[in-house]
């Protein structure tokens, strides 16, 4: 909201101080300042003058006027002008040398188009009344010749631009700001809305309200003999150009002036064009409108309209139809106000994705109380400016309204805020923003009817649950103008905000008896932690994939990763799906990293996929909100969400360990995204199974399946893979050849307990070296457990220190060196049972995969 | 030992043999030119088989009037040998010291970046941050799901379906727009959560990722993350919401820095106020005209940091929380904001896009 200081002056008696004092006040108060925008206060030397001759220039691109101007000194000023909308005699406003217009542009005395130029004659623009005007501004006649145009025109002027929250609708006026700075600064305020309105008579035009939920009020007045070619007055074209209006002609204007300064929407239309009586309802099926801007609209039966004998003839609030607009030739008029359903306006704009001025107030509430004083302002104007003659009467239709009424203690509003207000301070305040209080409790129910307002109204068992309990009660009717206040602790805000937020104190609560991180919680720190120690950088890739992802990453079609959530209104069209993986984010941030020159990259991501189960219901439901759902209500909408557990992968490329001046680095190969792997379970504490898989993306011959022992069935459960990517998916996304990728369900990965403690022999250490054959598609990890527990208790570590192939191992085998330590906790083990250990091992291995001792 | 053995011929117990011995070895120690040499000067001069060795086992056979003189004599020789051999030692080892010591020397300015260096990122652990001031406020982490349902998203929050406030929420919808289903537009469903699964009094603090159709430019991410805070409990009041926000403040930007509340809507909060944090730069003296002007809070003083207020009762019905027994406060801020003004951060892109060497320099904690 635009407040020109000016405007807000004319209701409220603001002491001298500045545009920011005021603003900070209004900020205090909850109307935050958004901007200052200052008008006219660096324009200067800006007089009136008349035309007294004209000559016209010839031989340049464009039509010159030489002009001689009275400026009300002793000899008038030669100007050269380029505009040609005026003649001699006009008054216009001149700027002579010296002076400055806004911008700070500076008027000189200068020579050209082969003249003198003593000055320059001004458009609106140039005064910066309108973002742009076609010719010289025309003053009336009768405009004194030299007086001060910034002084006579009120072109100085601070703009204090307010945000507006969504609730306080009464704010979208100078009648409502004026209000606000009014308490802040505790001087009167001067109720523009309380006008005398004529209310008698006989109606205007016939009107009724078929829908009491759509509309509760509905007032028509009609003018006749309405000049259509009277301007806008520049005070109030200045006016809407501060508070962001574009003029349109004096009708409109007349209409959007009005709703700035009370806060009324009201709509005008041209009277010959209506024809029989006007009906608000809801629409039919199949009728359309076609609405000020051209565009034809498909009506939804629950949009509000206005309606007469030929049909639609405006969307309630919204926007009005083109037909019965008004136009140049239009001299009777038919001025629409009324009080709309908030809700039933704040549907019908998003249906037809229509935000209008008059949409953006009815949303957020409007005083219902306006109409009457509304329309009759606006018919006011059209008879001073317009020349228009007022018809007798009025219409006014309206539904009975009992108003809400809301019982507090006294000092609720202490409770609220821990601060002691007295009674006196909350029934003074509650007065101030208008609101009426009486003793006791309200002796009916607190319910409010009419049409729905901008909150939910508390009614019958929610009103009951709300109240307050205590002692010294007092009953509250808001006013007319603030819907929004419907609960006790609507009452408190207001109490406490006009005191002063400020005057709050800090207060630290005792402290409650919390029970720390959870091990999830923790464990989701130590894996970030040790992957981004093990030379990971971690990313935080947005959660969206597209179709092409699936097919890059090679899914094929029954893959799970391929049932994914579909956003309905996606960032980009691409990527309309919520990630079933990590993957793709990861390898287009790697990709990402490589185009910007980094060669060497491994990152990492930990965060949660989404998972829809194919059978889940599509919808969840939306719950009552007055009460507890029940459990089975909660569960229902659990199960339409997707599963959505947590996951952290790794992407690497480029050299791993790198080159230097110590030689030759490492490339980042299969064998560190699988570590990665390892080095998030160590941090979970869990201990990883590793074999050979074939899972897209990988590579079918380096992808490890991770496994892991579910901890109550002591399954062994697959947590995900890793390994190098396969090579079409390093070329579909344009990876460097060989990257490598790492995916695991962290939510899989469950500590069994706590760590236990081993038992640490003082004993000395008794080691044997074996070498075994396998063959070659023999895993590793197979032959070491067979050791591991052919070894048996003595056994208290093993280490693979060589694999080798080639001739002296045979065709197709290769041959494995490991190291075998031995140690027993309560003696020296003699050679004869490291020995026997040793060979319980190697027997095993050979049982299990046909290993053979070498040298044997 | 035999009686009929003369004294006088045991040579090497002579004064002139020990004196000859001493001598010889004691040139031998001088003469040793390195370590090794000293090695076998020892063996040859103090060793098993050397002259002064072999002389004291003689002692015994002299006659006990004569063996203390003797055994004197020999004392002093080995005495005088052990030392210089001492000496010599040190003076070797110096040598050798000095010599190989300075052979072996490397230049230890040289890099040593064998190994990938990883860093976390700063939104992460930031939430972390946030997250451990209030967990030693006595708070505990609470999670929900990123896809939400719409009830707790909006509804149990009072955000009634045709509220303006709704519509101010740039909504990713899943599916369908009535599937019940969104991508959650704050981390405030979070509290519905708490308050439903956990017993009372309910101390919460909930950092997350949520989720706006804003594009993405400087300022704005339409994936974001926020931290929110709920308590209810028996007797709460705007006063103990300040005196937590205050002492979180405290907590993240140092002693002195307080906050501000201005009033303002949000549907699951009444009273509602905005939250501005203290400029823990200026310290507010850049509001005052004629200082020198701030960057970090456009000489305002005061930094937009977030929203907070007393649970609106009706949250706490929906919940099933009496609210004539309970009363609460929760507050909400971004994260992204708040890394950018106590970082420097002027980007929010950098924050997505994540290009290595933003978040290398951020390391292990912010």
């Amino acid at each position: 909201m635009k407040v020109p200081l000016s405007w807000l002056r004319e209701y409220v008696d603001l002491p001298a101080v500045t545009a920011q004092e005021v603003a900070d006040r209004l900020t205090a108060a909850g109307l935050k300042l958004e901007a200052i925008h200052s008008h006219g206060h660096e324009i200067k030397n800006v007089v009136v003058g008349r035309v007294l001759e004209i000559e016209e220039l010839t031989g340049f691109k464009k039509p010159i006027r030489h002009c001689k101007v009275e400026v009300g000194e002793a000899t008038p000023r030669e100007i050269v002008c380029g505009a040609t909308n005026f003649s001699v005699g006009a008054v216009v406003p001149v700027a002579l040398p010296g002076a400055v217009l806004p911008g700070g542009f500076e008027i000189g005395s200068r020579k050209t188009y082969g003249r003198l130029s003593d000055g320059m004659i001004c458009s609106e623009a140039e005064l910066g009344i309108a973002e742009s005007s076609p010719g010289i501004l025309l003053l009336p006649e009768d405009t004194p010749i030299g007086a001060d145009v910034v002084e006579l025109l009120g072109l100085r002027d601070d703009v204090l631009e307010l945000e507006v929250a969504t609730d306080r609708g009464y704010a979208l006026s100078i009648r409502g700001v004026a209000r606000e700075a009014a308490i802040a600064f505790g001087v009167p305020f001067r109720d523009p809305a309380a006008t005398e309105a004529e209310s008698g008579g006989g109606q205007s035009w016939p009107a009724a309200i078929e829908d009491p939920s759509a509309c509760d009020r509905f007032v028509l007045r009609s003018v006749t003999g309405f000049d259509p070619a009277a301007e806008s007055p520049l005070w109030m074209r200045v006016r809407l150009a501060r508070a962001g209006m574009r003029s349109v002609s004096l009708a409109v204007d007349i209409t959007n002036y009005v709703m700035l300064e009370l806060g009324q929407p009201l709509h005008a239309f041209d009277r010959s064009r209506l024809s029989g009586p006007v009906v608000v309802r809801r629409a039919r099926p199949g009728e359309t409108l076609e609405t000020l801007d051209h565009v034809v609209r498909t009506l939804h039966e629950e949009d509000i309209l206005i309606t007469d004998d030929s049909g639609p003839i405006s969307m309630a609030g919204t926007m009005g139809g083109l037909h019965t607009e008004i136009s140049d030739t239009s001299t009777d008029i038919v001025i629409e106000a009324a009080h709309f359903s908030a809700t039933g306006i704040a549907r019908e704009s998003r249906r037809h994705n229509l935000v209008s001025e008059a949409s953006k107030r009815f949303e957020r509430g409007v005083d219902r109380e306006l109409p009457l004083a509304a329309s009759w302002r606006a018919v006011q104007l059209l008879v001073e400016l317009g020349g228009a003659v007022a018809d007798p009467g009025v219409t006014h239709t309206q539904v009975d309204v009992s108003p809400v009424r809301i019982t507090i203690p006294a000092d609720h509003p202490s409770r609220v805020a821990g601060v002691t207000y007295d009674r006196e301070t909350v029934i003074r305040r509650l007065e101030q923003i208008g609101c009426t209080v009486t003793e006791g409790a309200a002796p009916a129910a607190t319910a409010g009817h009419g049409v729905a307002a901008t909150g939910v109204l508390a009614s019958g068992d929610l009103a009951g649950r709300l109240a307050v309990p205590g002692d010294d009660l007092i009953t509250v009717t808001p006013p007319t103008w603030r819907p929004d206040l419907t609960d006790p602790n609507d009452l408190a805000e207001e109490v406490i905000r006009l005191e002063g937020y400020d005057r709050i104190p800090s207060v630290l609560p005792p402290a409650p008896a919390g029970g720390g991180l959870t091990e999830a919680q923790r464990l989701r720190r130590r894996v970030g932690r040790a992957l981004a120690h093990a030379g990971y950088v971690e990313v935080l890739a947005y959660p969206f994939m597209g179709p092409r992802d699936l097919d890059n990453l090679l899914l094929p079609e029954q893959d799970p990763r391929r049932r994914a959530t579909r956003l309905v209104n996606p960032l980009s069209e691409d990527e309309p799906f919520m990630r079933t993986t990590l993957l793709p984010g990861l390898l287009k941030t790697l990709v990402r990293n490589v185009g910007r020159g980094h060669s060497d990259v491994a990152l990492f991501e930990s965060g949660l996929v989404y998972r829809p189960e194919p059978q889940a219901p599509a919808t969840a439901p939306v719950l009552p909100v007055d009460r507890r759902p029940t459990e089975e209500e909660l569960a229902a909408i659990e199960t339409a969400l997707p599963r959505q557990p947590l996951r952290v992968a790794v992407v690497l490329a480029g050299e791993f360990e790198r080159s230097g001046w110590w030689g030759e680095g490492r490339q980042a190969s299969w064998a560190d995204a699988v570590e990665a792997a390892r080095t998030v379970a160590r941090a979970a504490g869990v201990e990883l199974g590793v074999r050979a898989d074939q899972h897209e993306p990988w590579h079918p011959g380096r992808c490890a399946a991770l496994t892991v022992t579910d901890a109550e069935t002591g399954e062994t459960v697959l947590a995900g893979h890793a390994g190098e990517l396969h090579p079409r998916v390093v070329e579909a996304y344009g990876l460097p050849p060989r990257t490598c990728a790492m995916e695991l369900e962290l939510s899989l990965l469950t500590p069994t307990g706590p760590v236990q403690t081993p038992a640490v022999s003082a004993y000395p250490v008794a080691t044997q070296d074996v070498a075994l054959t396998v063959a070659v598609s023999t895993p590793v990890a197979e032959v070491e457990a067979a050791l591991r527990e052919g070894a048996g208790e003595l056994l208290e570590s093993i280490r693979l220190f060589d694999v080798y192939t080639g001739p002296q191992v045979g065709e197709g085998n290769k041959s494995l060196a490991y190291t075998l330590r031995f140690r027993a906790p309560d003696r020296t083990l003699t050679v004869e049972e490291t020995t026997a250990a040793r060979d319980a091992a190697v027997a095993l291995a050979a049982e299990r995969t046909g290993a053979q001792l070498r040298g044997a | 030992m035999s009686n009929t053995y003369d004294p006088v011929e045991v040579t090497p117990l002579h004064a002139d043999e020990v004196a000859r011995a001493q001598a010889d070895a004691l040139a031998a120690i001088a003469a040793a030119r390195d370590l090794d040499d000293l090695k076998q000067v020892r063996l040859a001069h103090v060793g098993d088989r050397s002259p002064i060795a072999l002389a004291n086992r003689e002692i015994g056979a002299l006659p006990p009037a004569a063996r203390a003189e003797a055994g004197k004599r020999i004392g002093a020789a080995r005495k005088a040998i052990g030392e210089a051999l001492a000496a010599r030692q040190a003076e070797l080892e110096a040598e050798r010291d000095a010599r190989v010591l300075i052979e072996e020397t490397v230049d230890v300015t040289l890099p040593w970046d064998r190994a990938p260096r990883g860093a976390r990122h700063p939104l992460t652990t930031l939430q972390e941050r946030i997250a451990d001031a209030f967990v030693a406020m006595g708070y505990e982490v609470a999670e929900g799901p990123e896809l939400e349902g719409e009830w707790f998203n909006f509804d149990a929050l009072n955000i009634a379906p045709d509220h303006p406030a709704r519509s101010d929420h740039d909504t990713f919808f899943v599916e369908s727009v009535d599937s019940g289903k969104v991508l959650r537009t704050q981390t405030s469903p979070v509290q519905i959560r708490a308050l439903l699964s956990r017993p009372l009094p309910v101390y919460v603090v909930s950092p997350g990722k949520t989720f706006r159709t804003d594009e993405l430019d400087a300022t704005h991410t339409p994936v974001f993350h926020q931290v929110e805070g709920l308590a209810v409990d028996k007797g709460l009041t705007m006063a103990h919401l300040k005196g937590t926000l205050d002492r979180f403040a405290e907590v993240m930007f140092g002693a002195g820095i307080t906050t501000r509340f201005r009033p303002h809507y949000f549907p699951f909060t009444e009273p509602s106020a905005e939250l501005d944090l203290r400029c823990f730069v200026c310290r507010g003296s850049s509001a005052v005209p004629g200082n020198p002007p701030c960057r970090t809070c456009k000489s305002e003083g005061w930094i937009e940091w977030g929203g907070c207020g007393m649970v609106n009762p009706r949250v706490l019905l929906a919940c099933g929380v009496d609210p004539a027994v309970y009363s609460g406060f929760a507050f909400g801020m971004g994260v992204e904001r708040t890394l950018m003004f106590r970082h420097n951060a002027e980007d929010m892109r950098d924050m997505v896009e994540g290009d290595i060497r933003f978040t290398l320099p951020f390391g292990m904690e912010v």
